[in-house]
């Protein structure tokens, strides 16, 4: 008889989430189920809309990286239409994505993640949140924060109408460029975003890296998971967030793949489990062996510490050298600390900010030719963007008339979906012995998901329904004995 | 005396009215300076527990965000409503049921089979689908009953107050919250935004006809959208006219019409309908096969129309499926 | 939907129609003054014009009971407003694409052009389409469309009974 620990809701992360901890007659865990428990049918009620509406339509899967699916959504439709954005169109949109990255990493960091380590995890409940760190920080740097994140998002608004659900991705580009005199807008706030990125890192730096208990709980073995790693590179295998070839290394560091996105379904899979609406996906190639991690598994993790990961550097100078400072500090490549997770987006947080500042400098940036009107009858396409949380793929059938027949939506939340089951499953047995349980316990138990970020409004995209179709029974040995279908 | 105590809650939502809070930037510092948030779970680590524990009123105020259409939705509004003593529907999904209130065009059932069967990506040979009570090794999980149906927050429980928008302008949730803090608030069951058309703050305003006269429409990556005129009289669909204003003509200012994320004004039923007749009344044209050809062009109208408001209209959702061509499915 | 319910009464179509005041409304009157037979099933909302028809109007109408709607105004180029009916003709048609795809069969919405002295036309219409709906049977859109809060509870109840049985490695 088992007794069963319900945290309910998790918080401090986008979206709808409970876990289940079974306590064995010891205590001790017999397993955690980390469940997300939300559905809302995106793939299915895109079935008939416009596809030139499903860059705002997607962007309403989730309203912290509405921008993700909006990029994702609007390279889709560049290759339903086989049209190609005239070049300022790519950087701009590159910009305003840098942009999103740059302050939802700081979201994730000030607001989400970081409580935990800036208030610390045992910290009392009404503590552990924003107004903690702000206590602790002090206003001042509160302030910095806060105001950091509103002039990127000012800048976002201006360039696409609205930072939260943009409006401006086309099939072929976007429907209005930067104008002259706003350029050096971004130009100013490109350079205040590069010294907020050092000054993010600096901080996180003397607040957990100096702290030998934050080091211990980021290298303990109980947040540790040896998986595969994806994420997108250029032509240097340098991250990038926007396009590129998607590289997936072994828990080794080996190069095991290298695609363009389009080929998505030749390496990626979903599985599907009964205790949570969220689908798990895992590498073809390799194969579904359970919740397990390991070469031999098909689970594979994105997103900041994947995607360092993955690649062979950073293609701006200081986040290179954070970079290198990174793997040097956490003994080499590649880093299997889930904890680090929070690390590695800080090193993103600086690239994404160096990046804008390459791109508002181009005096390309500008340029009034924007769209490309396409010619071609719409049938099919695929875009990959990386989302903050992870890698993207969207993937929509059309009729003629660029009429969606069928939508398919991986994100990035669902491509973690596997490793977060596995980190919260180790975590909860990790911390709790002895059937102690309280709320600082549990909240470190969370936090074994929120270094990943997770996004469960993209999560719980998929609708798949109350009623199970299928009643199976298995003997001890695991063999069906009996099968009752209804419907 | 004690700050009034204060709560967020998120239904079928997308976060987007949770970061529309967190955009008033450094003006939320005075906003928690006076109030107590008890309940928040984006930023927050109260759990549900901490709000059944509460008396029945102590919230002065929650925020609501997001559709109804789980079990577990509806026992948390239905909660919240109890211990609250005013209650915001917080954005379009609150108010008119939202873009995921596309989903009452389908069922469950349909759903289901698309998601878990049919995509390309999925390998579920065994037919596996979630379930609410789940049998595993080591006891039994439960999962929230998924509705055919989205509703509304006004079709589950009582609401004070709206705050329309997708997600509401920051301005609008300035006022509001600044309402609320003052007690100065317009009668129960107002929308909590100016009652006038978008066209109104414009900028394009001039250069809309006195009578609209279309002979086409257009989709936006069609055209080389001129960047000045009214957007409708290019011919693209834009719902300004019957949507009302607060967010500044947001997409308009990047060339995009207008969807209809801020509702109808106040005297119409059925955004939906509205829309629809405003732009009918549009087409430039007598005769019934001319018209039709024309109306033709828009290729998606419940999509169109209806985008944010499918719960809340008059039909409430998709009768029956017919085998129409616009909902065809790859086997 | 075509089948009746348990009553044990035929099924007889509830139809609302919106006439105009100067022409379908004046035949309506004169049908009924010259004592032609016609399905009592209609209800007639007299409207000073076909173009005052507000979609909302039918929307209602379908969602309060009716099981059809009919919509009459003036042959166009009569018009007592000029161009009102043109007004009606345009969301008429963009009314009937909507309904389309959200499973509303098309006999259920109609619209006739009827003269003042055109009595036996307003007869034929509502024989015709009073016919035609009581083959489609009810609409019932408000059971149908409002899900009750105590059928989603059976539901919950029947799927608990059907409780999956899975075994992890």
């Amino acid at each position: 008889m088992s007794r069963k620990i319900t945290i309910d809701p998790i918080t401090r992360l986008e979206g709808h989430g409970k876990i289940d901890i079974f306590l064995n007659d010891e205590g001790g865990v017999d397993r955690a189920y980390f469940q997300v428990p939300e559905l809302r049918g995106f793939e299915r009620f895109a079935q008939g809309r416009p596809a030139e509406d499903m860059p705002q339509i997607t962007s309403r899967i989730c309203g912290v990286c509405p921008t993700a699916h909006h990029m994702a959504a609007s390279k889709t439709l560049d290759d339903l239409y086989k049209v190609e954005p005239p070049s300022a169109a790519k950087k701009v949109r590159e910009l305003v994505y840098d942009m999103f990255t740059m302050e939802d990493h700081a979201l994730h960091f000030f607001y989400l993640a970081g409580p935990d380590f800036v208030v610390g995890p045992k910290a009392p409940k009404a503590e552990r949140n924003i107004l903690g760190v702000l206590g602790k920080v002090g206003l001042e740097v509160g302030k910095q924060v806060i105001g950091m994140r509103r002039q990127l998002r000012e800048l976002m608004t201006l360039a696409s109408g609205k930072a939260i659900h943009p409006a401006f991705g086309l099939p072929g580009g976007i429907s209005k460029p930067i104008a002259k005199e706003d350029q050096q807008k971004f130009i100013d706030v490109a350079k205040h975003a590069v010294e907020f990125g050092q000054f993010s890192l600096k901080l996180f730096n003397d607040i957990v890296l100096q702290n030998q208990e934050y080091v211990d709980y980021i290298t303990s073995e109980m947040y540790t998971h040896k998986t595969y790693y994806m994420g997108l590179v250029d032509e240097n295998n340098k991250i990038n967030f926007y396009d590129g070839l998607l590289r997936v290394v072994k828990p080794d560091g080996e190069e095991f793949l290298k695609f363009p996105g389009n080929e998505y379904l030749a390496h990626v899979a979903e599985h599907v489990e009964p205790w949570s609406y969220v689908r798990f996906s895992y590498l073809k190639d390799v194969g579904w062996e359970g919740f397990k991690d390991g070469p031999e598994s098909g689970v594979f993790a994105v997103a900041p510490l994947a995607r360092l990961n993955a690649a062979d550097g950073m293609a701006t100078p200081l986040a290179q050298e954070a970079y290198e400072q990174f793997f040097d500090t956490l003994g080499g490549k590649p880093v299997h600390y889930t904890l680090a997770t929070s690390w590695a987006r800080l090193i993103e947080l600086l690239y994404a900010a160096e990046r804008m500042q390459e791109l508002a400098n181009d005096p390309e940036i500008v340029s009034p030719e924007v769209h490309t009107i396409p010619k071609e009858v719409p049938v099919e396409g695929i875009g990959v963007v990386e989302a903050p949380r992870g890698t993207l793929f969207h993937h929509y059938k059309t009729d003629e008339r660029g009429l969606i027949t069928q939508a398919n939506l991986i994100v990035a939340t669902q491509n973690n979906a596997a490793r977060i089951a596995l980190s919260v499953d180790k975590a909860a047995k990790g911390l709790i012995s002895n059937g102690k349980v309280d709320d600082g316990i549990l909240n470190m138990v969370e936090m074994a998901f929120r270094a990943y970020d997770p996004c469960h409004g993209c999560a719980s995209h998929a609708l798949p329904g109350q009623m199970p179709l299928v009643v199976r029974v298995y003997d001890p040995d695991y063999k069906l004995t009996q099968e009752i279908r209804r419907n | 005396m004690s700050k009034p105590k204060v709560g967020f809650y998120w239904c079928a939502s997308c976060g987007g009215c949770e970061e529309a809070v967190i955009d008033l930037a450094e003006d939320i510092l005075p906003v928690v300076e006076a109030v107590d948030i008890v309940f928040w779970p984006v930023a927050m680590d109260f759990k549900r527990a901490d709000v059944e524990a509460l008396s029945d009123g102590e919230l002065a105020a929650t925020f609501i965000n997001g559709s109804v259409r789980s079990s577990e939705q509806y026992e948390m509004v239905g909660l919240l409503r109890a211990k609250s003593q005013l209650i915001v529907a917080f954005g379009s999904c609150a108010h008119l049921g939202g873009i995921p209130g596309l989903a009452n065009m389908f069922d469950r059932k349909e759903m289901f089979e698309e998601i878990y069967l049919r995509l390309p990506s999925m390998n579920n040979d065994k037919r596996v689908m979630p379930a609410e009570e789940i049998t595993v090794p080591e006891g039994k999980l439960t999962l929230p009953a998924s509705w055919d149906t989205v509703k509304t927050l006004d079709q589950v429980i009582e609401v004070d107050y709206y705050l329309p928008g997708c997600p509401p302008p920051v301005d609008l949730i300035k006022e509001a919250v600044n309402a609320i803090l003052s007690g100065e608030l317009p009668p129960k069951g107002s929308v909590l935004a100016p009652d006038v058309a978008l066209c109104e703050e414009c900028p394009r305003r001039d250069s809309k006809p006195e009578e609209l006269a279309l002979k086409e429409f257009k989709r936006p990556h069609e055209i080389e959208i001129d960047p000045e005129k009214c957007l409708l009289a290019q011919g693209l669909l834009c719902l300004g006219p019957v949507t009302r204003k607060g967010c500044g003509a947001s997409c308009v200012s990047v060339n995009m019409p207008c969807t209809g994320c801020m509702g109808p004004t106040g005297r119409v039923m059925d955004y939906g309908a509205k829309a629809l007749s405003a732009i009918a009344s549009s087409v430039d044209s007598k005769d019934e096969h001319e018209i039709s050809a024309i109306l033709d062009r828009i290729v998606d109208p419940v999509g169109t129309f209806y985008r944010y408001s499918l719960p809340a209209s008059l039909l409430h959702r998709c009768y029956q499926q017919t085998a129409s061509e616009d909902e065809g499915k790859e086997q | 939907m075509s089948d009746n319910e348990a009553s044990k009464e035929p099924f007889e179509p509830k139809i609302v129609a919106f006439f105009c005041n100067w022409c379908t409304y004046t035949a309506a009157d004169l049908a009924g003054t010259a004592r032609m037979v016609y399905a009592p099933n209609i209800r007639v909302v007299r409207i000073m014009c076909s173009g005052r028809l507000d979609p909302q109007f039918v929307l209602a109408a379908f969602r309060d009971g009716a099981d059809g709607v009919l919509i009459g105004g003036c042959h166009p180029g009569d018009c007592h407003y000029q161009e009102g009916n043109y007004y009606a003709l345009r969301r008429f048609t963009l009314l009937k694409k909507l309904l389309k795809s959200m499973g509303i069969e098309e006999a259920r919405l109609r619209l006739e052009w009827i003269a003042a002295s055109e009595g036996d036309k307003v007869q034929k219409v509502m024989n015709e389409m009073t016919k035609a709906v009581r083959e489609l049977g009810p609409l019932r859109l408000e059971p149908r469309a409002y899900d009750l809060i105590q059928a989603q509870s059976t539901m919950e109840t029947e799927a608990t009974a059907l409780a999956q049985e899975v075994h992890h490695e």
